[in-house]
């Protein structure tokens, strides 16, 4: 293989002045565990109130939920992506529209809510069947202790609910970390990006993708490490995967 | 709001987004599919086999994909493929590759790690009565395996199989980051060229949005058809 290694790039001064090229990778990472914190709190939120809906007896609030995760699911990701970044700000009154466009950050804004909502259908869907799961009884006995359906729900239901999807919302939560790379398309300068770049400035192409590589790696050992404590620590004596 | 938008555009543009950019996002998809269904057997074939190294090293690379994006995949084998052709034909030079070859070899050995995971749950579903069964009838292992348990494995996944298709489908539009016309990638040429953004962005989630809708309700009927079945 006539490719010239150079693992020392690392050390050497990135063109853009500052640092080095690990400097580079390393503002590359940060910035794609900040966006995907901020769009898992939105897929969280959203996926929330969805799930909630998608579970309710009531015809109308079940058709919102299955419209709203038909709409984020049967799009890509990245033409998703490009409604919100090139078309919202066409299509809002000028000032609205403009204002968007001169929004500093847009790229990274833009990312985290497209994301977001694009995972927020997958917990929803994740929600609702968790919901679906838990035996007639609890809503039953919450109803009979004089909860309303709120409290029902807030007390009830969605503990537990949560507890029995911890395990596919890590799996969903490493998803929304490994989706913020497609942000690349609207100039967002993630983990994936700044690879990209080293490799564009320095031509040392496999040491950049291999960094990028160890990276994400590493980020899912320590997501993965972090949900199984947090499943453990929250695991009902007794109950599902409660010893 | 629609007043200055011009979706004419579209009409003048189909020929080459459905005849250069969906035929290549179809195409891409279907050989995609098929290659990581064969290699995703493979490997879920390699992580139940009874050697121990095997299944360490189909499991290896199945948790090594599946934690990778897509696009950082992409971006790997766009630029490993030449070597990997060249240390495979033996040249002297990283050889030329075609961006419908690199986007293939990317796809099928992304799938494939996604698909063994599916078809490893098949083909546990399968009750060991069955290849007891075939081994109690004389049959061996790649034989019990190719007539008794992977039909009925392909058979039950089906559903989830196609469903990832779908998922498949929309994720080939990330061959965008190496500007390769798909139908996506079509869609923005255009749009860039005559600076219709709004008018060629929506058309494709349009259309996106119909093909999955259409096939996802497809694969719903079928799920409804087989398990009567059972």
């Amino acid at each position: 293989m006539n490719y010239n290694w150079n693992w020392h790039i690392f050390f050497e001064p990135n063109p853009t002045g500052a640092g080095t090229y690990l400097d580079m990778l390393v503002s590359g990472l940060l910035l794609t565990i900040k966006t995907a914190l901020l769009a898992w709190i939105i897929a969280l939120v959203f996926g929330t109130i969805i799930g909630i809906l998608r579970s309710l007896p009531s015809k109308t609030a079940s058709w919102v939920g299955f419209a709203y995760v038909e709409f984020f699911r049967n799009m890509p990701l990245l033409v998703q992506l490009f409604l919100w970044f090139f078309v919202l700000p066409e299509l809002l009154p000028r000032a609205a529209g403009l204002w968007m466009k001169q929004l500093p950050n847009a790229p990274f804004w833009t990312a985290a809510i497209g994301v977001g909502l694009f995972m927020s259908a997958r917990v929803a869907v994740q929600l609702a069947a968790g919901i679906a799961s838990l035996p007639r009884g609890q809503k039953q006995a919450a109803t009979a202790l004089g909860l309303t359906t709120g409290q029902g729900y807030r007390y009830v239901l969605l503990p537990i609910a949560f507890r029995i999807i911890l395990p596919p919302l890590t799996s969903e939560f490493l998803n929304t970390i490994k989706n913020t790379s497609v942000a690349i398309t609207i100039g967002l300068i993630e983990l994936t990006g700044q690879a990209r770049a080293m490799q564009e400035f320095s031509f040392q192409v496999f040491e950049a993708f291999t960094a990028a590589t160890v990276m994400y790696l590493a980020i899912n050992i320590v997501v993965v490490t972090g949900m199984r404590l947090l499943e453990r620590s929250l695991a009902i004596p007794g109950y599902i995967a409660g010893k | 709001m629609f007043d200055n938008l011009d979706f004419d555009v579209i009409r003048r543009s189909l020929p080459y987004l459905f005849l250069d950019g969906m035929s290549f996002t179809l195409m891409l998809t279907g050989l995609s599919a098929l290659g990581g269904l064969v290699f995703g057997t493979l490997i879920a074939l390699m992580r139940l086999s009874s050697y121990r190294l095997l299944g360490r090293i189909a499991g290896l690379y199945v948790d090594f994909m599946r934690s990778l994006p897509l696009v950082l995949v992409i971006f790997w084998f766009y630029f490993l493929v030449p070597y990997i052709g060249q240390w495979l034909t033996g040249a002297s030079r990283p050889i030329r590759v075609g961006a419908f070859t690199s986007s293939l070899v990317t796809f099928i050995m992304f799938e494939a790690a996604y698909f063994s995971e599916i078809m490893r749950a098949g083909i546990q579903s399968i009750s060991k009565g069955q290849p007891a069964a075939a081994s109690a009838l004389g049959l061996t292992y790649s034989q019990s395996m190719r007539y008794i348990v992977l039909p009925q494995a392909f058979r039950n996944m089906l559903p989830v199989l196609l469903t990832q298709t779908i998922v498949l489908f929309q994720d080939t539009s990330l061959v965008y980051v190496l500007s390769i016309p798909d139908f996506l990638g079509a869609a923005s040429k255009v749009a860039q060229r005559d600076g219709r953004l709004v008018e060629m962005y929506l058309f494709a989630a349009a259309v996106y949005f119909a093909i999955s809708c259409v096939a996802s309700y497809g694969v719903r009927r079928l799920q409804a058809r087989i398990a009567i079945v059972r």
